[in-house]
């Protein structure tokens, strides 16, 4: 993906604000794509609004025995780390929702007997919004894992943008590191808990293990104290904007608007909040030039 | 014992507020924290003692051996996860190395072996009750296995419970699935946005395919009037029983930062879950004899 920009938007959780900054962030900018790396409960869509203008499905390989050729010898049984496939009654079954697609059953199968075949587990949908072009991720219900989703969509996106912005996964397992790999800056978005500090704290860990530049995102902040402050205070990570618990925002929010459009001053900021990441990164590129 | 799941697709919607004030209301003597990525409620149901702690090993990961290694670059083409990178020699990237041990199976020089490892630690507090959770070590996957360990700790040690309470996962991928397995009633926590409607949709057609019987609530009603409207015609007309609202408490911040649940403070907030909890508790025994 090459595009000037990336930055990732992160929270330990989910329903801190993630997509609101990710999604006011992305129309704030010039020409940018939106990439909803959330695929289990992607809602990016319903604030950068479009009829789906393009869909790409994402299929993974899933083993298939013939069992013309099989001669029930276990060698794919034993081998499979994850016990998706079975002998039972004679017939070796596989799985498919344990499955990982390893492709270890067939490289493994003396028989040749091991094809493999496409299943369908979601699928990428394209959108236009104003300046945004608008990638969504989509999981099938029921399907254990969307990594091959967000790998796939990291990795085909077409280039030519000034900023990408991608909505990461919430929590910081495995799934969230595909969407920041590729990251030059991080947005950690945190709510005014403990809670939302003890997850903070989780995803600005994920961020030292990658070595990504990041900054926090106070959202719905109401004058109190606030563990999550504390805790940006207490580890230097800078705190870009403040977002206060309001409820004209949580309108806007509640019906699928963008706070950009609803109000100037949010606009004026999140406008200043895109120009400090982007002076940010720049820096960090300049010091890296000159080591 | 009957098992009770507090699921709601996304998570800030108010599953652990909704969690924590049930296990008080009901007394529960046994709950677990199956949110291994961002456990929280832990912070809330204060414990006396520590906990036992116990390591959660995921399945090994390759470890390519330098010595061995002839640069054949078959390990690398083999791997289906781009765990394999060639930079001055092979190295294995731990985060994204899923232990399906194919590069073992196609290396020709028996350069690689499969090492343990850590991936998260499993907590069981003992206090009178029994309250179970773990953390998952970050960039770790196999989150789903270890939701099913912290079930697993929680029924070994609290046979003689009648009732847990089981805080969920957020989404709807492997630790959601394998949180409902072997529930009796899931109660969906939603709240009225365009993003919590589109959330629970999707976690009631996860959850269709399991037994579990599902019930729907809405968090901070008040806020979209509205949107609770349309989440509670969508219940009728799908035949999901709906159990209730909880307006919105503007103290519940600041209680939760106490380390206290909307239980321990009488208002609205806890009149209107003392119904969920009643409403629930009849669907929970319809159908027993």
């Amino acid at each position: 993906m090459d595009t000037n920009l990336k930055i990732a938007v992160l929270s330990g959780k989910g329903g801190t604000g993630k997509t609101l900054v990710a999604s006011n962030l992305a129309k704030i900018a010039n020409r940018a794509v939106y990439l909803d790396c959330d695929v289990e409960e992607p809602n990016g869509h319903l604030f950068l609004k479009g009829p789906v203008l393009e869909a790409f499905d994402v299929d993974l390989p899933m083993p298939e025995v013939n069992l013309d050729l099989c001669d029930y010898c276990r060698k794919c049984v034993d081998f499979c780390a994850f016990n998706a496939l079975a002998l039972i009654s004679g017939r070796v079954k596989v799985f498919d929702k344990i499955c990982h697609s390893c492709g270890g059953c067939k490289v493994i199968c003396p028989q040749n007997a091991i094809e493999e075949y496409n299943k369908n587990i979601g699928k990428i949908e394209r959108r236009h919004y104003d300046n945004v072009d608008v990638y969504t991720g989509i999981l099938n219900p029921g399907e254990e894992s969307g990594t091959s989703i967000i790998k796939k969509m990291m990795t085909t996106i077409p280039s030519g943008y000034e900023t990408a912005i991608i909505d990461s996964p919430p929590g910081s397992a495995c799934i969230v590191m595909d969407s920041i790999e590729d990251a030059d800056y991080c947005v950690l978005v945190a709510e005014p808990t403990t809670f939302g500090a003890h997850n903070l704290r989780m995803v600005h860990e994920l961020t030292k293990v990658f070595n990504k530049p990041c900054g926090a995102v106070l959202n719905k902040t109401n004058g109190e104290e606030d563990p999550s402050r504390i805790y940006c205070m207490d580890n230097n990570v800078p705190i870009l904007l403040d977002i206060p618990w309001r409820k004209d925002i949580s309108d806007y929010i509640a019906e699928g608007s963008l706070v950009v459009e609803k109000d100037k001053e949010l606009s004026e900021s999140f406008a200043a909040l895109l120009e400090r990441i982007s002076q940010e990164v720049q820096n960090e590129k300049n010091t890296y030039t000159q080591r | 014992m009957k098992k009770i799941l507090i699921l709601s697709g996304k998570g800030g919607t108010g599953k652990t507020t909704l969690s924590s004030a049930l296990i008080r209301l009901l007394d529960a003597k046994a709950y677990a924290d199956c949110d291994v990525d961002a456990p929280n409620l832990h912070l809330v149901m204060e414990e006396e003692n520590e906990p036992l702690k116990s390591d959660f090993l995921g399945l090994p990961a390759a470890y390519i051996d330098p010595a061995k290694c002839i640069s054949c670059d078959l390990c690398r083409q083999n791997c289906r996860f781009d765990a394999i990178t060639n930079i001055n020699g092979y190295i294995v990237n731990d985060h994204a190395c899923e232990g399906c041990k194919v590069c073992t199976l196609v290396c020709p020089s028996d350069a690689i072996e499969m090492v343990p490892r850590v991936i998260g630690h499993l907590s069981l507090y003992k206090n009178g009750h029994v309250f179970s959770t773990a953390e998952l070590k970050m960039g770790s996957g196999n989150s789903g296995l270890l939701v099913t360990e912290v079930k697993k700790h929680l029924y070994v040690n609290s046979k003689n419970a009648d009732i847990a309470i089981i805080d969920g996962s957020p989404g709807i991928g492997c630790p959601v699935i394998a949180s409902i397995s072997g529930v009796d009633l899931v109660i969906l926590v939603s709240e009225p946005t365009i993003s919590g409607f589109s959330d629970m949709e999707r976690i009631i057609k996860t959850s269709e395919g399991f037994p579990a019987k599902v019930a729907v609530c809405v968090n901070k009603f008040d806020l979209h009037l509205e949107n609770t409207e349309k989440i509670i015609s969508y219940c009728s007309e799908n035949g999901i029983p709906f159990v209730g609202t909880i307006p919105f408490d503007k103290d519940a911040s600041s209680l939760i930062n106490q380390g206290k649940t909307l239980a321990d403070k009488d208002g609205p907030a806890r009149d209107s879950i003392i119904k969920i909890m009643e409403r629930s508790m009849k669907i929970l025994n319809e159908g027993d004899n």
